[in-house]
């Protein structure tokens, strides 16, 4: 016991004294959820709108009157239909409307700046729904559960949670056991009468809790910055995570033991990591939109499954039961990882 | 003397080339004995194995009476292994490596701090600089401190002067000796001849084999009776001139000047004559006081 608190203390010096790397452990979880959460979204504010009236009726000042007053819209005024191109072309608006009234029925076109295609559905959508509201006799009443304000930070907070994790651990545990092979003091561990298993716990567990500390800031941040709604299903997302922390420096003992040089364990979980991590887990694409092939790869992509166990959680506040299937996976790949890198560490102590 | 490390025709490959080829030598209780030879001459792949890290393919070792393979839990506390670079944590000082390497043995510095005494004495002024800040010399004697703090009753040291400066390999090979008076076996690497004569045995390896095995003096003294010196003004054809003579086994540079291997009918002041004949000058040829490295240049050509 006491040489392994030796192994955890010795640890724990190294990461400390590391400043550059645990100011960049610390910080960019922070970044990466402030930057995803308030700068970076999917929503469309303030569209700037410009109107083409050719003759006011009662009903084109009504329907004016609601773009002013609704705050997504920021109207410009009355154009000249001369104008609109170049208020377009400028970027000084982003779409145009066109009011023509013929023998008292109201048309309407919309021209709108297509330049960044999901911005444009968006405001064709937001617009149209402002002229039609009186015209449709049986509105469609939306409910949206969950996410009622529809924000995309909502989303994002499980995706980045899942690539941090992966990042941080899978990385800095295969890089600083591929350290002490380069330095060679992983002979000197080895030839002492400790056994490789305390060895591998010895550096599984200090970045376990340097995980834990990044879990609780971004818990932290959240619940409270990006306003998600805390129940009692923090500590489901508690729970949830330490398993995928887990399976994540497995992972990194796997990637550890088949590489060689710091620089090739690095890029190895660099490039075998956060690209299908970004790409495939549903982070920011939707799994559903992929080509079949892609979904397929998706499924062994660790963090696809954490993302979407997260989202219920996190989002839908689901209990327990709901993500069964999520955690029977993540289980059963943690305990695969485990096995494989155990064993060929074994394998690679004594040639 | 009890034998502490005996190996039995010990044979390893990676692949195609062999490392290792049959070897066998046994060392004696408190005996220093050296291994010297070129880099890949297989010395490490030796070291590796009786560090317990790796299993030979053919053979066995025993260590303390203890096999390698079998017993290597039981052998390891009784090991102490200073690998060829000086394998320490660089960004840990000076106290916390060897207080670590202390944990690592579950022993106390304190208590053996008498053993590493001579040789931590210097490190003692600046516990707190990093392992990584200190210079060749002072991260030897680190690195062998921390080999020594679990008083093992065999060191093994891979290429201990590598990269050292003079001063300290000298002092290096003083503590050795202060080592040996412990009843530490103590098995040496070098690739530097001139320290093999500090040994008590030497093995002298080359292409996974052992050439020969005995103690500095006996080895040189087979070689110097027919070793000459050989110098003129033209050192490049007088090379030439004397590998072409039938009484010259072998001609090699050495130093400033040209050592000759003679055969029973060697006549320097013959040859000498024949050489001025032909228009050499300065010539000067002397009997020549034969060390290891002429051993061991012998040895290796023999073996063509």
């Amino acid at each position: 016991m006491a040489i392994f608190g030796a192994l955890v203390k010795k640890e724990a010096l190294h990461i400390l004294r590391d400043t550059r790397t645990m100011v960049i452990t610390i910080f960019m979880p922070l970044v990466l959820l402030l930057l995803f959460g308030f700068a970076i979204s999917t929503e469309v504010n303030d569209i700037r709108i410009a109107a083409v009236v050719e003759k006011h009726t009662c009903e084109t000042r009504k329907i004016l009157e609601r773009f002013r007053v609704n705050e997504y819209f920021t109207f410009l005024g009355l154009v000249a239909p001369t104008e609109t191109e170049r208020l377009l072309r400028s970027g000084r608006a982003d779409a145009v409307l066109f009011l023509r009234s013929d023998d008292a029925n109201l048309k309407a076109q919309i021209m709108v700046d297509a330049a960044n295609p999901t911005i444009a559905q968006t405001v064709t959508a937001y617009v149209g729904g402002v002229i039609n509201k009186e015209e449709i006799k049986s509105p469609v009443l939306t409910y949206t559960l969950y996410n009622p304000q529809m924000k995309s930070s909502y989303n994002f907070v499980p995706g980045i949670m899942g690539m941090i994790f992966i990042l941080i651990c899978a990385i800095m545990t295969s890089v600083s056991i591929v350290r002490e092979k380069e330095n060679g003091t992983m002979n000197l561990l080895l030839v002492s009468p400790i056994r490789p298993a305390t060895i591998i716990l010895g550096k599984l567990v200090p970045y376990f809790l340097l995980s834990c500390v990044i879990l609780a800031i971004m818990l932290f941040i959240s619940y409270t910055l990006l306003g998600l709604p805390l129940s009692a299903s923090i500590v489901n997302v508690v729970l949830l995570s330490f398993l995928y922390i887990i399976l994540s420096l497995s992972f990194g003992l796997l990637v550890s033991t088949i590489a060689d040089s710091q620089l090739t364990a690095l890029i190895g979980s660099a490039v075998i990591l956060m690209l299908p991590v970004i790409m495939l887990s549903g982070m920011i694409f939707p799994i559903d939109n992929m080509p079949v092939f892609l979904q397929g790869v998706s499924c062994i992509i660790p963090a696809r499954w954490y993302i979407s166990a997260m989202r219920k959680l996190m989002i839908q506040q689901l209990d327990a039961a709901y993500i069964f299937k999520e955690v029977m996976i993540l289980t059963s790949m943690t305990i695969v990882l485990l096995v494989l890198s155990i064993r060929k560490f074994y394998s690679s102590s004594r040639k | 003397m009890t034998t502490v490390v005996k190996v039995s025709d010990i044979s390893k490959r990676y692949g195609k080339n062999t490392a290792l080829d049959n070897i066998s030598f046994s060392v004696g209780r408190g005996e220093l004995f050296g291994i010297i030879g070129p880099d890949g001459a297989g010395k490490s792949s030796l070291y590796r194995i009786l560090a317990t890290l790796l299993l030979p393919e053919e053979g066995k070792v025993e260590i303390a009476g203890l096999d390698v393979v079998k017993d290597f839990r039981k052998l390891r506390p009784k090991i102490g292994y200073m690998p060829e670079r000086f394998s320490l944590y660089q960004d840990l000082t000076v106290r916390e490596n060897l207080n670590f390497f202390a944990s690592l043995f579950d022993v106390s510095v304190k208590k053996n701090y008498d053993l590493i005494a001579p040789i931590f004495g210097q490190l003692e002024h600046f516990p707190d600089r990093k392992a990584g800040a200190l210079s060749g010399g002072m991260k030897q004697k680190l690195a062998l401190s921390c080999a020594l703090i679990h008083r093992p009753e065999i060191l093994l040291l891979d290429e201990p002067t590598t990269g050292v400066d003079a001063v300290s390999r000298n002092e290096f090979w003083n503590m050795l000796a202060g080592l040996k008076e412990h009843g530490i076996t103590i098995l040496v690497s070098t690739s530097y001849m001139d320290e093999a004569t500090k040994c008590d045995q030497i093995a002298m390896m080359n292409e996974g084999q052992i050439l020969d095995i005995d103690t500095p003096a006996n080895l040189v003294s087979h070689i110097e009776e027919n070793l000459f010196n050989a110098s003129a003004h033209n050192m490049f054809k007088l090379l030439s001139e004397l590998r072409e003579m039938p009484q010259v086994e072998d001609c090699y540079t050495f130093g400033s000047t040209l050592h000759i291997v003679a055969r029973s009918d060697f006549n320097p002041e013959e040859i000498g004559n024949s050489l001025k004949n032909i228009g050499m000058q300065n010539v000067r040829i002397y009997p020549a006081k034969g060390d290891i490295e002429d051993l061991f240049i012998k040895l290796t050509r023999n073996e063509r």
